[in-house]
């Protein structure tokens, strides 16, 4: 990314109190969570990051703000990528679903929510993406056992 | 003596009714591909000219459960495939067969992890294990010839549908 796009980009996060922080070469900031939807709403607008193509979540397994999502921006007119990153409470993990920004967040916000646990406000269709319904763990958290819980999935009768 | 040497001479053949329904169903048994993941590619190469899983009997793969005879388990089963697995198992007609392909499916395989069944003897009765990863045509081919033995000795499962 050149220096005036990285320069436009911070100026316009500012008002956000947008934190920069490199990733792998690639500029990704640290956005708190309760003005993400209106950064996003920037970024997408008027900088021209109009597709979501990943969202990540990360368990850090500390004892402040244990989670965090990462979501990873392109622009195909511009051929840049920026990720935007929401620290997330260690309770109860939760934030305002990108999916009304960009509507491809949908299927990986479903899945964080499934495996990670982290709930997503006004999602459109916050269900579960692989485990079943019933299911009331969420396996990819670092406390989870890697077996699973025995007897938590039912099988059939034999 | 052949077949068709005693039915000239003699006009008619005599047999237990028993074996006579063996024989008949060991012959033709249909399967019914459940090709889950990768070990499927490998049933579907034993379906192909090339290994030529008809020699045996067992070309007319079945997509309905209520055609088939045997269940061909190829591929890692997760608890929430599992039960697809035993509705569909639970559809076909009696007296019918499971196949377990590959590491997998007999034993979760490389996948000693919480979404992966260990095993699909866990919930569904299984009669012949193919172990191998993927395992080769043959091997399936291998254990259809023994599920063809176990239907003509008369082995019965070990434990009743239901
Ligand atoms: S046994 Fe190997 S080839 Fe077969 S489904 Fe499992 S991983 Fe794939």
């Amino acid at each position: 990314m050149n220096i005036e796009r990285l320069e436009l980009l911070k100026s316009k996060l500012q008002q956000f109190e947008a934190e920069y922080s490199d990733t792998n070469g690639s500029p990704g900031f640290y956005i708190d969570k309760d003005s993400v939807i209106d950064a996003c709403r920037v970024i997408k607008n008027d900088l021209g990051f109009r597709s979501c193509v990943d969202a990540i979540s990360v368990d850090r397994f500390s004892k402040k703000l244990r989670f965090e999502m990462i979501y990873n921006l392109v622009s195909i007119e511009h051929n840049e990528r920026i990720f935007v990153k929401v620290r997330l409470d260690t309770k109860s993990p939760a934030m305002q679903s990108l999916s009304q920004v960009w509507d491809s967040a949908n299927w990986y916000e479903r899945e964080a929510y499934d495996l990670m646990g982290i709930n997503f406000e006004n999602h459109p269709d916050l269900r579960r993406m692989y485990m079943p319904e019933a299911y009331e763990y969420h396996p990819l958290r670092k406390d989870f056992p890697l077996m699973g819980i025995p007897d938590s999935i039912p099988l059939p009768n034999k | 003596m052949g077949l068709e040497d005693k039915l000239s001479k003699d006009g008619f053949v005599t047999a237990k009714i028993d074996e006579l329904i063996r024989y008949c169903q060991k012959n033709a048994l249909w399967p019914m591909p459940m090709g889950i993941s990768c070990c499927a590619i490998e049933m579907m190469a034993a379906a192909g000219p090339r290994f030529d899983i008809s020699r045996f009997g067992s070309e007319v793969f079945r997509f309905s459960p209520r055609q088939s005879d045997v269940m061909i388990v190829a591929g890692t089963t997760t608890y929430k495939m599992a039960q697809v697995v035993r509705k569909i198992y639970d559809q076909m007609p009696d007296p019918k067969w499971v196949i377990a392909m590959g590491a997998c499916t007999s034993s979760g395989g490389m996948y000693r992890t919480y979404s992966v069944v260990q095993g699909i003897d866990l919930f569904l009765p299984v009669d012949v294990y193919v172990a191998g990863c993927p395992p080769r045509p043959d091997n399936l081919l291998k254990a259809l010839m023994t599920l063809q033995d176990k239907i003509a000795s008369g082995d019965r499962k070990p434990f009743s549908i239901n």
